[in-house]
């Protein structure tokens, strides 16, 4: 199959490119690059207006398979992120069995590879302790040579310091990351929302910013100590920001993420109780994503990931403080960071790109993506412009638990080629 | 006049016409009371079920007697030994019960927003009988009501609320009523049991009770879960009554007649010594009678809307 992108904007962070360029793309690789281009044997498809970037990479994303096939497959969750811009995901070891054992690992990449032809890589983040219970450290050598990127016990956090030491030291032999979801246990339990006006307004238990940021606070002493490379998922506070933006100041091995919900909504969402607007770490105040922008902008927030986390529409369909947390987010994330950071005056085109592909990958130690002639084309096609109208129920994703429903959004993934194989939208 | 709304599901952004109207209404109702056929028509014919999720008396018996004072077709149902127990969810029980053609649904939860979550997903009237620790819009109504009849008016009064106010519906409902009627209110608690940012509620925070005193009018006083906060939320049930017990030493130091209530039920010498729920001052027996009269009020209140 052969592609000309026509009159496409390239940007490319890491090739220092930002230019109306046609590209020729033959079976999966560049084979020309150059403006004016004409060949009568491949698909044109016209991009005037319309931005070219190395393919986009969602490093936090549930996949729920195996166990939980009834919320996403790994099918239907690259469906979904192939429809929402990307061309890679990680995915987070709370499936059931755990990704604690190098089989469970071969088995996602395995199926992820045979899922749309290979089109999205499925990058697994194993787990740090076996059956992610925090206590005993899972095979984290024999998970990495599976192919695992990242350990993380995502969803539930090392708590326990001395474990969290010798999970950053041992996965510090292979440069991985330890990924952590900083949240003390006993200070949210029974929580469902942010603790603040809302919540105490609402009557919802709440769950204070600094159980995140104590958490953090103390990683960040460990991590200094062994000097390893931790991740923080889902910052959330403004505490947390400030943390961790001293840490990168002092040379610190420390990054993290933001999902596009917490610098787009805040606890007031809570209000008319939609089980949609809980998700963990809960949305907190106004002051908090102020703070998550300003990180986002001086470059203190790594990455975007979305957190993307399926649910059934039945287990949402139940009294606020009964529903599961977690929100879908590959379909949405796109428009939002247009929207929310690019409009917004946040981010440029540019720094969004390396937000959403360049620092991830560069995170999880994937190849630096190059966009060149003879180079294997791994491009997110998006539309910066383009404004619609979110629709949950077209969402590709098996679950539809989304606050953003009829929300209005400014930019629209247009297509992804990958691994020799392309999805238009 | 009717209620604005279909429900009752909180006084949260009640307007104060509809909280007078409600009010107004349940002085008639209270007259009923004390007649000696006490049973009216208004809602023959009309069938209201009481779902009780949670463990209740007081509030349960209440409104079963306003539904047959009324002369409504009550349905009962508590959570155990129903199909609750059995991993019913909330959404299935409800529209098997308005399946059977039911009219309005009292509801009490252990969650808070179940009840607004359930006029999502079914048609009758529902009355928040307590969700959570967000709202118990009645009970704040019939303390309302019985303030109101013992002082002559809420305007102006200095209202102060004791007790854990982080796990209060009762604290909550009655903020936003009685503010809205135009009372200042003020809460008194230890600092573990103030919940964050309340003062943004437009309420004066106190913890220490003596300092609060001597400018209150009426003091309502909360329950303190014993088995589950000792420890926890304070050290000791003897810490607490002697920081936060309302005594009558602490009332005649205050030097000045203050209203008494608690929703109940109370526990004698833990948040309220017993010669003070005995008072002249205390008017906790009236709140129950009065709350039969205020839950006539809502009940017919919103059948005549439909």
């Amino acid at each position: 199959m052969q592609y000309l992108l026509k009159n496409g904007r390239l940007i490319d962070p890491a090739g220092r490119r930002d230019e109306e360029i046609d590209i020729h793309i033959v079976d999966g690789k560049i084979a020309r690059m150059a403006r004016g281009l004409s060949v009568a044997s491949a698909q044109v498809i016209e991009l005037k207006g319309k931005v070219v970037a190395p393919g986009f990479i969602d490093m936090h994303v549930h996949l729920r398979e195996p166990g939980f096939e009834y919320k996403e497959t790994i099918l239907t969750g690259c469906t979904a992120a192939a429809a929402g811009g990307f061309t890679a995901v990680c995915c987070m070891p709370n499936t059931n069995p755990p990704i604690d054992d190098e089989s469970v690992v071969r088995l996602i990449k395995e199926k992820a590879r045979m899922a749309l032809n290979g089109l999205v890589d499925v990058y697994p983040v194993a787990a740090v302790t076996k059956g992610r219970k925090g206590e005993h450290l899972a095979p984290l050598a024999e998970l990495a040579a599976a192919g695992a990127v990242a350990f993380s016990d995502d969803g539930d956090p090392v708590h326990d310091a001395e474990i969290m030491r010798r999970a950053l030291e041992y996965a510090s032999m292979y440069n991985r990351p330890v990924i952590q979801h900083a949240q003390d246990m006993p200070m949210t339990k029974g929580g469902a929302m942010n603790e603040g006006l809302t919540a105490t307004r609402l009557g919802i238990p709440g769950m204070p910013p600094v159980a995140e940021d104590a958490v953090l606070a103390r990683d960040i002493q460990i991590t200094k100590y062994t000097g390893a490379r931790y991740h923080l998922a889902h910052m959330s506070t403004a505490g947390a920001t400030a943390m961790v933006r001293a840490a990168k100041a002092e040379g610190l091995n420390v990054t993290c993420e933001v999902t596009p919900h917490h610098f787009t909504l805040t606890d007031e969402a809570v209000s008319d109780f939609d089980t949609n607007t809980k998700m963990n770490p809960p949305l907190r105040t106004r002051e908090d994503v102020d703070a998550l922008k300003k990180g986002l902008k001086d470059g203190t927030i790594d990455v975007i990931a979305t957190d993307h986390a399926p649910h059934s529409f039945d287990e949402k369909q139940v009294e606020y403080q009964s529903a599961p947390f977690g929100i879908v987010g590959l379909e949405t994330a796109l428009g939002l960071v247009v929207t929310e950071l690019v409009n917004g005056g946040v981010l440029t085109l540019s720094q969004m790109i390396e937000k959403m592909s360049t620092n991830p990958r560069r995170i999880v130690n994937l190849p630096e993506i190059r966009i060149a002639e003879g180079q294997h084309a791994n491009l997110t096609i998006f539309d910066p412009a383009a404004e619609w109208i979110v629709d949950i129920q077209a969402f590709k994703s098996k679950s539809k638990n989304s606050p953003f429903g009829g929300r209005k959004l400014a930019g629209k993934p247009v297509g992804v080629i990958n691994n020799g194989e392309a999805y238009w939208i | 006049m009717p209620l604005t709304s279909k429900h009752l599901l909180g006084l949260d952004g009640m307007s104060r016409d509809d909280m007078k109207l409600i009010l107004d209404t349940a002085v008639s109702f209270r007259e009923v009371l004390e007649r000696p056929i006490k049973k009216v028509p208004p809602l023959q014919g009309k069938t209201v079920a009481n779902m009780f999720f949670e463990n209740s008396t007081r509030t349960r018996l209440s409104f079963e007697l306003a539904e047959r004072r009324l002369s409504a077709d009550v349905l009962g149902f508590q959570a155990t030994g129903s199909s609750v127990s059995k991993g019913e969810t909330l959404k299935d029980t409800a529209r098997n019960i308005e399946a059977m053609k039911v009219d309005m649904v009292v509801m009490r939860h252990s969650a808070a927003g179940a009840p607004h979550y359930l006029v999502r997903v079914i048609d009758a009237n529902v009355i928040n009988a307590g969700d959570g620790g967000h709202e118990h819009p009645t009970q704040a109504l019939l303390d309302m009501y019985t303030i109101r009849e013992k002082l002559g008016r809420l305007e102006g009064l200095h209202v102060c609320i004791v007790g854990d106010i982080a796990h209060s519906r009762v604290a909550r409902s009655n903020i936003y009523g009685l503010r809205t009627m135009g009372a200042r209110v003020s809460v008194c608690g230890p600092a573990t049991m103030i919940p964050r940012d309340i003062g943004k509620l437009g309420v004066d925070v106190y913890h220490h009770i003596d300092d609060v005193l001597p400018t209150v009018d009426a003091l309502n006083v909360l329950r303190i879960q014993m088995e589950r906060d000792a420890g926890r939320l304070f050290p000791t049930l003897r810490e607490y009554h002697n920081f936060y017990g309302v005594t009558r030493q602490r009332l005649e130091k205050a030097g000045r007649a203050i209203t008494i209530l608690h929703p109940g039920p109370i526990n004698r010498d833990v948040e309220i010594s017993a010669d003070v729920a005995d008072s002249e001052h205390s008017v906790i027996l009236q709140q129950v009678l009065n709350g039969v009269a205020v839950r006539m009020a809502v009940l017919y209140l919103l059948s005549s809307r439909n």
